[in-house]
C-alpha cells in the first residue's frame, strides 16, 4: 500500500460520510456542509496525484484546489443566503419542507 | 453675431422649457404658466432680435448654421438651418401666436404642466420646420409637431376630440409618407437631402437627369401630397374642420395659426424650387383645386352651425388664397413680372395675416364656448354686443380683419394675390371673388346671429373681457391696424427675396 | 388761404382723429365724443373751404385742374404700390358740401340722439363714415378710394344696424353691406385689370396716371372678343361698384331697408356720404368711362349702359315712391330715383350737371330727411303718415323748412335748386344723340317725384292729427332745427350757381371757361317749359288726390289703393325685388352652401372615411386568417409540447434530498459501470 493509496483511502472516507450527510440530513446547513466535505474529497486527491504524479514539480494541483477551494467558499456564500431566505419564507431550514419548485 | 448659434437657441429654448417643466413636477401651475410662457416669449425675442440683424436687402439665407449630423457611409446628413426673410416671417408669427395661444389657455385646469410641455414641444417643432435647411431634420420636426398636436386635441379637446386627433394624425402621416419616399428617392439619385444643394440641382437641370419623366413626376406628386394635405389643399382638407373644432382653443390657435403655415412654407421652400417644370405642368389643375378650397371652402363655412367649424373652413379658404397665387405664378412663368411679384408677395403677407386674424378669430369662438358653457352654435347666442361691447368689438375687428377690410392686415395680402392672379389667370381671379363674396356673407351671418338681435338665454350673464383676455387679443388687434395701415413693415422683409425668386422664374 | 394738395389728407384725418377720440370714450364721455367729432367736422369744413379757395384759384391753366401728391404705399419688386392726394374743384366742391351737411348732421344728431345708451359710440361711427367718404373724395388713386369705399361701406354696416338689437336693423346692415360687396366685387375686378393693364391705379401722375391719355388710347384701343374695347368692359365693372354703392337697380334693394338706422344716418347716407360715392366715383373715372365714345365700332359704350340703368332706376325709385307709406322710406325711394338721374346724366356725357344735382340733391335731401327725423322724433317714433297728420301747427320751423326741401325735390320752378339741377340733366338728355328714352323716362319721373312728395307732405303735415303720436308731437329744440334752417337756405340759393345763364359751377368743375349771358337763361326753353307743365301736373294730381279731401282716419283707404288695388300692392311691395332675389340669388347662395357641405361631408370626407373602412377590413380579413389558419397550426404544436412538459415536470418533484439521491445512486452506478467496464 502505497502513500498514494492511502491518501485516496482516506479521501474516499471522506466522500462517503459526505455523501451520507448529505443525504441523511435534513438540516439544510448540514446537507451543506456534507457537501463541502464531498468538495474537499476530490481536493484531496487533486492534491494527492499532483503530488505522487509524475511531475510534481510544475504546480498544476494546487492551482486546481486554489480555484476549487475559492469556488466552494463563493458556494457556501450563495448557499447560506439562499438558507436565510428560506428561513424567511417558512421559518424552519428543514429541506424536505422547501417544496415549492415541485413541478 | 456670426458665431452666436441664435437659430439654434430659437429652436431649442421652446425644448429647454419642456425639459425644465418635466423635472418639477411638483411645481404649482401658475409658476409652471409663468415659465412656459416665458420660454414661448423667447421665439418673439430672439425673432426681433434675429429681425434687428437682419440684412433685409440681401435675399439669401442669413445666420446660417451647418454641421455634419450623421455620416454613415453613403447617408449624409447634416444639421442645416438658415434664415431668409420667408422664414423670418413666420418666426415672427409663431412668436406673436404662441404666447397668445398659451395666454388663451391660461384657464387649463386639467394637468396644466403637461400641456405646456406639450405646447412648448409643438412650438419648438414648429420652428424647427420653419429653419431646417435639410430634409432629414427638417422631416424630423414636421414629424415631431403631429405628437405633440395629437395628443393635444386628444387630450383637452372637446367631446369628438379622439376621432379627430386620429384622422388629423393618420391622414397626415398618410401624406409625409408619401412624401418620405419621394425624398428616399431623391437621396438615392442626388445623394444629399440639402434643399440648397437640391435647388441649385433642380435649377440647372441635373435633378430631372437622373430620372426618367415618370419617376420623377411620380416623386413630385409624393411631395406634393405630403404637402397638400398639411396645408390643406381642397380636396385633402376634411381632416381639418373636425381636428380644428374640437381642438382645444389654444391648439386650435396654434394649429390654424402655424401649422396650417407649414404646409405653405413646405410649398414655398421645397416643392416649387425642386420641381418646377412639374409644377408648372400640374398648375392648371392645381389651380382648380386651389379654387375649389377657395369657393367651396367659403360656401361651406356659410352652411356651417358650429363656429369652429365654420372659422375653420374660413381658414381653407383663406390658405387656398395662398397657394392660388403661387400655383398662378408657377403655372405662368415669367410672362408677367410685376403680377408674379405681386402674388407672390400677396402669399406671403395672406400667410402672416391669415395667422394673426384666424388665430384672434377662433379665440374669440373660444372666450364665447368658455362664456357658454361649451355651447358655441350659431343659433346658441345672440345679442352679446349688449352684454360685452369690448368683447364685440375686438371679436368685429378680427373678423373684418378676417374678411379683408381695407384699412386692416387682410386686405393688403388679399389685394396683391388677386391682383397677381389677376394679371396671371383672369378667369380664376374672377372665380375667386366668389369666394370673397361668400366670406363676407358668412362672417357677417356669424356676427349678426351671435352679437347682434335680442339676447339668447343666458347671454345677458355674459362677462366683458377680462384682463387676461384683453392682454391676449390686444396685441392682435393692434397688429391688424398697423399692418393695414402700413405694410411696408413686412414687405421689406421678404421684398428682395420674392424679387429673386421672380427673377429666377424660368 | 389756401391748403396745398399736400396737407389735403387733413380733411379725412381730422373726422378719423375724432372717429378714434369716440371708440376709445367711454359711455359716459358724451360731451368728449360728441364734441370732438363736430369740432373735427367743423375743421374739415374750414379745410374744405381753403381746399375749393386754392383750387379754384389756382394759378395753373384752365384744363389742368388736378393738383396731386402721390407717394409710395410700400415696395412691391422693384416697383413699389402708390397712392395718392388729389386736389381738384370736383374733390374740393365734394369736400365742402359733404363737410357743411355733414356737420348739419351731427349737429341735429346731438338732439335727436340724446336719448340713446349709446351715444358716443354714435359719434364714432359717424365720424368714421364721413372720414372715409372724404378719403374717398380727396383719393388720387383708385385703390386708395377702394379702401375708402370698402370703410364708406362698413361705416354705414355698423351705423344701419347701429340699433342691432332689433332683428330687422341687425339685417337691413348685413343686406347693406352684402349687397353692395357684389357691385363691389365688380369694382375690385375693374380694379385689378385697370392695374393689369396700364401698372398704375394713380388716376393722375404727371402723364401716367390711369386718366390720363396715354393710358387711355391704350385701353380704348385694345379690343377684346367681341369687339368690346376694355376700357368698356372696365368702366362697366367700375359701374357696378358705382350702382351698388348708389343704390341703382338691380342692386338698389339694400337702400330702402337701410331706413332701420337712425334717421340721421339715414340723412348722411343719402345725402351726404355713401351714396354719393357712387356718383362721385363714375365722375371720377369719367375719362375712363368715356374713353370709348369715339370708337364707332363697338357693341356697346360703357356710357350708354350708365344711361340706361340710370333712367330705369329713376323711374323705377319714382314708382315704388309712391306706393310707400313710411315717411323714410318714400323719401329712400325718392334718393334711389334722383340718383337715377345723376347716373342718367352721366350717361348722357354731362357729369357737370350730375355733380350739380348730387351737391343740390345732398341739400334737399338731407333737409327732407332731418325733417323727417324731427317728426319722427317729435312724434315717438310713429314714421307711418298714415299715422301722422296736423303737424303743420305745431311743428312750424318743421313743416317750412320741409316744404321748401320737398319744393326743391319736385323741382319747383325758378326758386329752388332742384330744378336747376334737374333742368341740366334732362337737356342734356335731350342732346344725346343715342337715344331720347332716358329723357322720357325723366320726364315720367318728374311727374311721379312732384306727385308722391305732395302726397308724402299732405298726408304728414296737413289735416287733423290722426293718432295720439301725432297730435301730442310738439316742435324740437333749436339744435335740431337751426340744422334745418340752414339746409333750407342751401335748397333754395344752391341752384343758382349752375343755371344755364351763368353756369359756373359747370364750367369750374371741367376747367373750361365760364359762357355767362342773360340770353341763355331760356336756353332750351321748350324743355323747360314741358318739365314745369309736368311739375304741375304732378303737384296738381297730388293735391287732387290728397290735399283736397284729407284723409280722415289711419286706417281709411288710401284712393289710389281704392282705384287700383293690385298695382298699389306691388308698388307697396317694391315690385317684389326683395322676394325675386330671395328666390334666385338667396336660393342659389343656400344650394352652393349645402353642395359644398355636402362634398365635403359626403364625397371628399366619404372618400377618406372609406380608404379608412378599407383599412379597417383588411385588417379584419387579416385576422381572420391569422387566427384561424395560421395560429391553429402552431396552436396544436405548441399544445402538445405543453402536454409533454407537464409530463416531465411530474419529475420535479422539488425535494432536494431526492434529487441528491438521485445523484448518488446514479455516481455508484457509473462508479461500477466504469470499473467492471476496465476503463483505466
Amino acid at each position: 500500500m502505497t502513500q498514494l493509496h492511502l491518501c485516496l483511502l482516506i479521501s474516499s472516507a471522506l466522500f462517503c460520510i459526505g455523501l451520507a450527510g448529505a443525504l441523511a440530513r435534513s438540516n439544510t446547513i448540514l446537507v451543506l456542509l456534507g457537501i463541502e466535505l464531498m468538495l474537499n474529497a476530490a481536493n484531496l486527491n487533486f492534491i494527492a496525484f499532483w503530488r505522487f504524479g509524475p511531475s510534481p514539480a510544475h504546480a498544476t494541483g494546487v492551482i486546481f484546489v486554489i480555484f476549487s477551494i475559492a469556488i466552494a467558499a463563493a458556494e457556501a456564500a450563495v448557499g447560506l443566503a439562499l438558507i436565510i431566505s428560506l428561513y424567511r419564507h417558512q421559518r424552519n431550514i428543514r429541506l424536505q419542507d422547501a417544496v415549492r419548485l415541485k413541478g | 453675431m456670426s458665431s452666436f448659434p441664435l437659430l439654434t437657441f430659437l429652436i431649442f429654448i421652446p425644448w429647454m422649457g419642456v425639459l425644465m417643466l418635466a423635472s418639477m413636477p411638483h411645481a404649482h401651475p401658475k409658476i409652471v404658466r409663468g415659465l412656459a410662457l416665458l420660454y414661448s416669449l423667447s421665439t418673439l425675442a430672439l425673432g426681433l432680435l434675429a429681425w434687428g440683424n437682419f440684412d433685409s436687402a440681401a435675399p439669401g439665407y442669413q445666420f446660417v448654421e451647418q454641421h455634419r449630423w450623421i455620416s454613415l457611409g453613403v447617408l449624409n446628413v447634416s444639421y442645416h438651418l438658415g434664415l431668409d426673410g420667408m422664414s423670418l416671417l413666420l418666426v415672427l408669427l409663431t412668436g406673436l401666436v404662441a404666447p397668445a395661444c398659451l395666454l388663451a389657455s391660461w384657464k387649463i385646469e386639467r394637468d396644466p404642466r403637461l400641456f405646456c410641455m406639450l405646447f412648448l414641444f409643438l412650438q419648438g417643432a414648429a420652428l424647427g420646420v420653419f429653419l431646417a435647411l435639410d430634409f432629414f431634420p427638417w422631416f424630423v420636426f414636421w414629424e415631431l409637431s403631429l405628437v405633440p398636436a395629437f395628443f393635444l386635441i386628444k387630450l383637452w379637446g372637446g367631446p369628438g376630440a379622439s376621432r379627430a386627433a386620429y384622422q388629423f394624425v393618420v391622414y397626415t402621416i398618410g401624406g409625409s409618407a408619401f412624401m418620405l419616399l419621394a425624398f428616399a428617392a431623391i437621396f438615392a439619385a442626388a445623394g444629399t437631402f440639402d434643399f440648397v444643394e437640391l435647388a441649385a440641382l433642380a435649377h440647372n437641370g441635373g435633378l430631372a437627369a437622373k430620372f426618367s419623366g415618370p419617376v420623377l413626376t411620380a416623386i413630385f406628386l409624393g411631395v406634393l401630397l405630403g404637402l397638400a394635405v398639411k396645408v390643406p389643399l381642397f380636396p385633402f382638407h376634411t381632416w381639418l374642420p373636425s381636428a380644428y373644432a374640437e381642438a382645444p382653443t389654444g391648439a386650435s390657435m396654434f394649429l390654424t395659426g402655424i401649422m396650417s403655415k407649414m404646409g405653405v412654407y413646405g410649398f414655398l421652400r421645397i416643392l416649387w424650387p425642386l420641381f418646377p417644370a412639374q409644377l408648372h405642368a400640374a398648375a392648371p389643375g392645381l389651380i382648380w383645386l386651389a379654387l375649389g378650397g377657395v369657393v367651396l371652402g367659403a360656401f361651406a363655412a356659410m352652411k356651417q352651425t358650429d363656429l369652429k367649424r365654420m372659422v375653420a373652413y374660413s381658414s381653407v379658404n383663406h390658405l387656398s388664397y395662398c397657394l392660388l397665387a403661387l400655383f398662378a405664378v408657377a403655372g405662368t412663368g415669367r410672362l408677367h413680372v410685376e403680377a408674379s411679384t405681386a402674388a407672390l408677395s400677396g402669399t406671403l403677407l395672406q400667410v402672416f395675416n391669415h395667422g394673426l386674424s384666424a388665430s384672434a378669430l377662433f379665440f374669440c369662438v373660444g372666450l364665447l364656448e368658455a362664456r357658454a358653457h361649451g355651447k358655441r352654435g350659431l343659433s346658441d347666442f345672440g345679442g352679446v354686443r349688449t352684454a360685452a361691447p369690448v368683447f364685440a368689438g375686438l371679436c368685429g375687428i378680427a373678423m373684418f380683419s378676417s374678411l379683408g377690410l381695407p384699412g386692416l392686415n387682410g386686405f393688403v395680402g388679399e389685394f396683391l394675390v388677386f391682383r397677381g392672379v389677376f394679371g396671371l389667370a383672369p378667369w380664376a381671379a374672377a372665380i375667386g371673388c366668389l369666394g370673397l363674396f361668400a366670406t363676407a356673407y358668412f362672417l357677417l351671418t356669424f356676427w349678426q346671429r351671435v352679437f347682434h338681435g335680442p339676447q339668447g338665454p343666458g347671454v345677458a350673464a355674459f362677462p366683458d373681457l377680462n384682463g387676461l383676455e384683453l392682454v391676449t387679443l390686444l396685441p392682435a388687434i393692434g397688429l391688424m391696424f398697423v399692418l393695414g395701415v402700413w405694410p411696408q413693415l413686412l414687405v421689406s422683409v421678404f421684398n428682395p427675396l420674392v424679387t429673386t425668386w421672380v427673377g429666377s422664374l424660368p | 388761404m389756401v391748403l396745398p394738395v399736400q396737407s389735403v389728407w387733413l380733411i379725412p384725418a381730422l373726422p378719423l382723429l375724432a372717429a378714434g377720440i369716440g371708440a376709445l370714450t367711454p359711455r359716459g364721455g358724451r360731451a368728449l365724443a360728441a364734441g370732438s367729432a363736430i369740432l373735427a367736422m367743423a375743421g374739415a369744413f374750414v379745410l374744405a373751404c381753403l381746399a375749393l379757395n386754392g383750387s379754384l384759384n389756382s394759378a395753373a391753366p384752365l384744363g389742368s385742374v388736378h393738383a396731386v401728391h402721390n407717394f409710395d404705399w410700400f415696395d412691391l419688386g422693384h416697383g413699389a404700390v402708390r397712392l395718392g392726394w388729389l386736389l381738384d374743384p370736383l374733390a374740393a366742391f365734394m369736400c365742402v358740401m359733404v363737410t357743411f351737411v355733414g356737420l348739419l348732421i351731427f349737429i341735429f344728431s346731438l338732439g335727436y340722439m340724446e336719448p340713446d345708451a349709446n351715444f358716443t359710440r354714435f359719434f364714432c361711427f359717424l365720424s368714421l363714415f364721413a372720414a372715409a367718404m372724404l378719403g374717398l373724395l380727396v383719393a388720387n388713386s383708385l385703390l386708395l378710394l377702394f379702401i375708402c369705399w370698402e370703410l364708406v361701406g362698413l361705416a354705414s354696416y355698423l351705423l344701419i344696424g347701429f340699433w342691432f338689437h332689433k332683428p330687422a336693423a341687425a339685417a337691413a346692415a348685413k343686406k347693406a353691406f352684402i349687397t353692395t360687396r357684389i357691385g363691389d366685387l365688380g369694382l375690385l375686378l375693374g380694379l385689378l385689370w385697370l392695374y393689369d393693364s396700364t401698372g398704375s391705379l394713380l388716376f393722375y401722375d404727371g402723364g401716367a396716371g390711369v386718366l390720363e391719355s396715354a393710358a387711355l388710347a391704350g385701353l380704348a384701343g385694345h379690343l377684346l372678343a367681341g369687339g368690346l374695347a376694355a376700357s368698356t368692359a372696365i368702366g362697366l365693372l367700375i359701374f357696378c361698384g358705382a350702382a351698388g354703392k348708389s343704390g341703382q337697380f338691380p342692386l338698389h334693394v339694400w337702400l330702402p331697408d337701410a331706413m332701420e338706422g337712425p334717421t340721421p344716418v339715414s340723412a348722411l347716407i343719402h345725402a351726404a356720404t355713401m351714396v354719393a360715392a357712387g356718383v362721385f366715383l363714375v365722375a371720377r373715372v369719367y375719362p375712363l368711362m368715356s374713353a370709348d365714345t369715339l370708337l364707332a365700332a363697338v357693341p356697346v359704350h360703357a356710357l350708354t349702359v350708365v344711361a340706361f340703368i340710370g333712367a330705369i332706376t329713376a323711374l323705377l325709385g319714382a314708382l315704388i315712391a309712391c306706393g310707400q307709406s313710411d315717411i323714410k322710406r318714400v323719401l329712400a325711394f325718392s334718393t334711389v330715383s334722383q340718383l337715377g338721374y345723376m347716373m342718367l346724366a352721366l350717361g348722357v356725357g354731362s357729369w357737370t350737371a350730375a355733380i350739380f344735382h348730387l351737391l343740390t340733391h345732398a341739400f334737399f335731401k338731407a333737409l327732407l330727411f332731418l325733417g323727417a327725423g324731427s317728426v319722427i322724433h317729435a312724434a315717438h317714433h310713429e314714421q307711418d303718415i298714415r299715422s301722422l297728420g296736423g303737424l303743420r301747427p305745431r311743428m312750424k320751423v318743421t313743416f317750412a323748412t320741409f316744404a321748401l326741401g320737398m319744393m326743391a325735390l319736385a323741382g319747383v320752378p325758378f326758386l329752388f335748386s332742384g330744378f336747376w339741377s334737374k333742368e341740366a340733366i334732362l337737356h342734356a338728355a335731350h342732346e344725346w344723340d343715342v337715344s331720347q328714352l332716358p329723357l322720357y323716362a325723366g320726364l315720367l319721373a318728374v311727374v311721379l317725384t312732384a306727385f308722391y312728395m305732395t302726397r308724402l307732405v299732405a298726408e304728414t303735415f296737413l289735416g287733423q292729427p290722426r293718432t295720439a303720436p301725432a297730435a301730442q308731437a310738439q316742435e324740437n329744440s333749436a339744435v335740431m332745427t337751426v340744422p334745418l334752417i340752414l339746409l333750407a337756405v342751401g335748397a333754395v340759393l344752391l341752384g343758382f350757381i349752375g343755371t344755364p345763364a351763368c353756369p359756373w359751377l359747370q364750367a369750374r368743375l371741367s376747367g373750361e371757361p365760364l359762357h355767362s349771358s342773360m340770353g341763355n337763361f331760356f336756353a332750351g326753353g321748350g324743355l323747360m317749359f314741358l318739365s314745369i307743365v309736368l311739375v304741375g301736373a304732378g303737384l296738381g294730381a297730388g293735391w287732387w288726390l290728397y290735399g283736397r279731401q284729407l284723409r280722415a282716419t289711419a286706417e281709411a283707404r288710401d284712393p289710389l289703393v281704392v282705384a287700383s288695388p293690385t298695382v298699389m300692392a306691388a308698388l307697396a311691395n317694391r315690385l317684389g325685388f326683395d322676394e325675386l332675389y330671395a328666390a334666385t340669388v338667396g336660393r342659389l347662395n343656400t344650394l352652393t352652401a349645402a353642395l359644398a357641405d355636402g362634398l365635403d361631408r359626403w364625397v371628399f370626407g366619404g372618400f377618406i372615411n372609406f380608404l379608412g373602412m378599407l383599412g379597417v377590413f383588411s385588417g379584419m380579413v387579416n385576422r381572420q386568417v391569422d387566427e384561424d389558419t395560421l395560429n391553429h397550426g402552431f396552436d396544436s404544436v405548441s399544445e402538445s409540447i405543453r402536454g409533454s412538459g407537464r409530463r416531465y415536470s411530474r419529475a420535479q418533484t422539488g425535494e432536494a434530498h431526492g434529487y441528491l439521491r438521485v445523484i448518488a445512486i446514479a455516481f455508484v452506478v457509473l462508479a461500477f459501470v466504469l470499473v467492471l467496464g476496465g476503463v483505466r
